[in-house]
């Protein structure tokens, strides 16, 4: 599904095998979109010479950091370009 | 900041260089690429420098309509006056301001705008500098000698896709009837990621 500005998403808790660019650290976590950025070959198959496509949608997430390192008190945000088959709905 | 602790190698384990060199060999043999294209590759690598973000910075410091342009969309703005943004058709540049300050990193290996800033420090492609960035920014920033007040929300940006990000740091004080070139001057690549506040004039 595409996701818009202020839409509320979380990243998928899954594992992947092989490359992909789904930082470990924010899987599972919930955030905003911030931007929407455009779509882009997919790396999960251009990494193995394949083309990559279907293009798939790039967004800016906002997360919070005490949320994603909890119980360790860090303040601030973190601003993560994640793809939209990674992302789901939050409610 | 040391950047020596990320090469884990093992004595029979051939250097990067030598491992990059064999794959560079065998993608000319293989007819992947030719010689050329990666000495073209390199010569464009290196021509890059900071100075190409700086001028960047200090137009959207001068002007006010090429700076909401620039914070739209970086690409064009960088085409409009001249500067190759690089391959990226996405290039986003992020305002720090008295609130906000954002700092670029790239966790999964060593994304950077080298386009606009030349190739990256060997501190950024660190597993110490990507690691913490996002886990202690605080204290990763005050080991670069920044240190924000409680009020300044920290915004770590985590360059992990095709997107390329500038960050557009503070005019600093006393600035003021500085032309475009003497303001870009203050410019360092370090205060377009984040790690560190432009220079003070003279």
């Amino acid at each position: 599904m595409t996701f818009r500005v202020g839409d509320q998403v979380r990243v998928s808790y899954r594992s992947h095998d092989g490359h992909h660019r789904t930082p470990g650290y924010l899987k599972g976590m919930r955030g905003t979109v911030l931007r929407v950025h455009a779509t882009f070959t997919d790396p999960e198959t251009r990494a193995y010479g394949e083309s990559g496509l279907p293009e798939r949608r790039l967004y800016l997430v906002d997360f919070a950091a005490r949320e994603v390192w909890y119980p360790n008190a860090v303040d601030g945000r973190i601003f993560a370009d994640v793809f939209e088959h990674w992302l789901e709905e939050a409610s | 900041m040391s950047h020596d602790h990320d090469h884990i190698t093992h004595a029979d384990e051939p250097t990067v260089a030598g491992r990059v060199g064999a794959l560079a060999e065998l993608l000319v043999e293989k007819g992947v690429l030719d010689q050329e294209t990666i000495r073209a590759r390199i010569d464009w690598l290196v021509s890059r420098t900071p100075a190409d973000g700086a001028r960047l910075v200090a137009r959207a410091w001068l002007d006010d309509a090429f700076r909401q342009r620039l914070l739209d969309d970086a690409r064009s703005a960088a085409l409009e006056v001249g500067i190759d943004p690089g391959p990226s058709p996405v290039v986003v540049a992020l305002e720090n301001t008295e609130t906000a300050h954002h700092v670029v990193v790239c966790t999964l290996c060593s994304c950077y705008p080298r386009s606009l800033l030349g190739p990256p420090p060997d501190w950024y492609k660190s597993l110490a500098y990507r690691d913490r960035a996002v886990s202690d920014p605080r204290g990763v920033l005050a080991e670069f000698g920044l240190t924000l007040g409680d009020d300044v929300e920290v915004r770590v940006v985590d360059s992990t896709a095709d997107v390329r990000y500038l960050v557009v740091p503070q005019r600093p004080p006393g600035t003021d009837g500085l032309d475009e070139e003497a303001l870009a001057a203050l410019v360092t690549r370090d205060s377009m990621i984040g790690v560190a506040r432009p220079l003070a004039p003279a």
